[in-house]
């Protein structure tokens, strides 16, 4: 009987997504240990990787971090296929389709704060349309609508200029060695 | 750091927060004042502009005022003036009653928080 041996061909795309995506999955469980007022309010760091990834890899290197971070923070937080990991899901989603949208705007006026701000409302929008749908479908959701909302900003806005200072010293080279 | 678009876009979540708090925190405001004598309205005053009421019951005459945002039962004729010590009411819902006189003022909004609400 001869073994079979499945290969899986890996590319440098692929282990610098897989990089990333660790990167990002490590903010996520950073962040966790951090004490919220209230809950579901969180900087959102790995926002942070993804928007980079965003914005010197494209798109698609981008959705993917973003999903396997998802994935992989549900999985190690324990809430893999919990409500909370369905509300990261439809945030993080949400986000990704504003992002896919918001990067065609002209970058000589929009930098990564807009895209950093836009993507915090899109998390918090997706977040709250699957929360109001599905699991708190009563008023009290609106009442804390313009918390969620203001946290999205304060927080979108400070990863964004996070994310504009990184871009200058292009500190994701450090982390991901660029092929020459 | 910041270009142009940045700030526009700051502006613009500023303003949506800024929106959706008053959306999402003003509804338990009241807007109108529904005064009522023997059961039956007699009055529906918009709580926009001060003015003042003088309903008469079987006790004589109860003044209520209203100010911008606000009612109250200024004078009664009724003995223990339960609905005159209520004081000012704003808020959705909220009900004064005079009862020996028959008088109520019953404040209304946009959404009904609380079926009443009473003191």
């Amino acid at each position: 009987m001869t073994r079979s041996v499945i290969e899986l061909p890996v590319n440098a795309d692929d282990r610098r997504i897989a990089r990333l995506a660790a990167l990002a999955i490590g903010l996520t469980l950073a962040e966790a240990a951090l004490p919220s007022p209230v809950p579901g309010v969180k900087p959102g760091l790995a926002n942070i990787v993804v928007l980079m990834v965003l914005l010197q890899y494209g798109w698609r290197a981008a959705a993917w971090v973003s999903g396997l971070r998802v994935l992989a923070g549900g999985l190690l937080m324990g809430s893999l296929f919990a409500p909370g990991f369905w509300l990261s899901a439809a945030g993080a989603i949400a986000s990704l389709g504003v992002l896919a949208m918001a990067r065609h705007l002209p970058s000589q006026y929009f930098g990564p704060v807009s895209l950093s701000v836009l993507a915090a409302f899109g998390h918090i929008g997706g977040q709250l349309a699957l929360a109001g749908v599905w699991l708190l479908p009563s008023a009290a959701l609106i009442q804390l609508m313009p918390v969620f909302a203001a946290a999205a900003l304060v927080f979108g806005a400070i990863n964004g200029v996070i994310v504009a200072r990184l871009l200058a010293t292009s500190a994701l080279d450090k982390v991901v060695p660029q092929k020459t | 750091m910041l270009r142009t678009g940045d700030v526009g876009v700051l502006l613009a979540g500023t303003g949506l927060v800024v929106s959706l708090a008053m959306f999402a925190w003003s509804g338990g405001q009241g807007d109108t004042a529904v005064i009522r004598s023997a059961g039956q309205i007699v009055e529906t005053a918009s709580l926009t502009h001060a003015q003042r009421f003088s309903i008469n019951g079987p006790l004589g005459a109860t003044q209520i005022e209203i100010e911008p945002g606000r009612a109250r039962i200024a004078r009664d004729p009724s003995p223990r003036q339960l609905c005159v010590k209520q004081g000012w009411l704003s808020q959705s819902g909220q009900a004064a009653l005079c009862l020996p006189n028959q008088v109520s003022v019953e404040i209304r909004g946009r959404t009904t928080v609380y079926d009443t609400l009473g003191y």
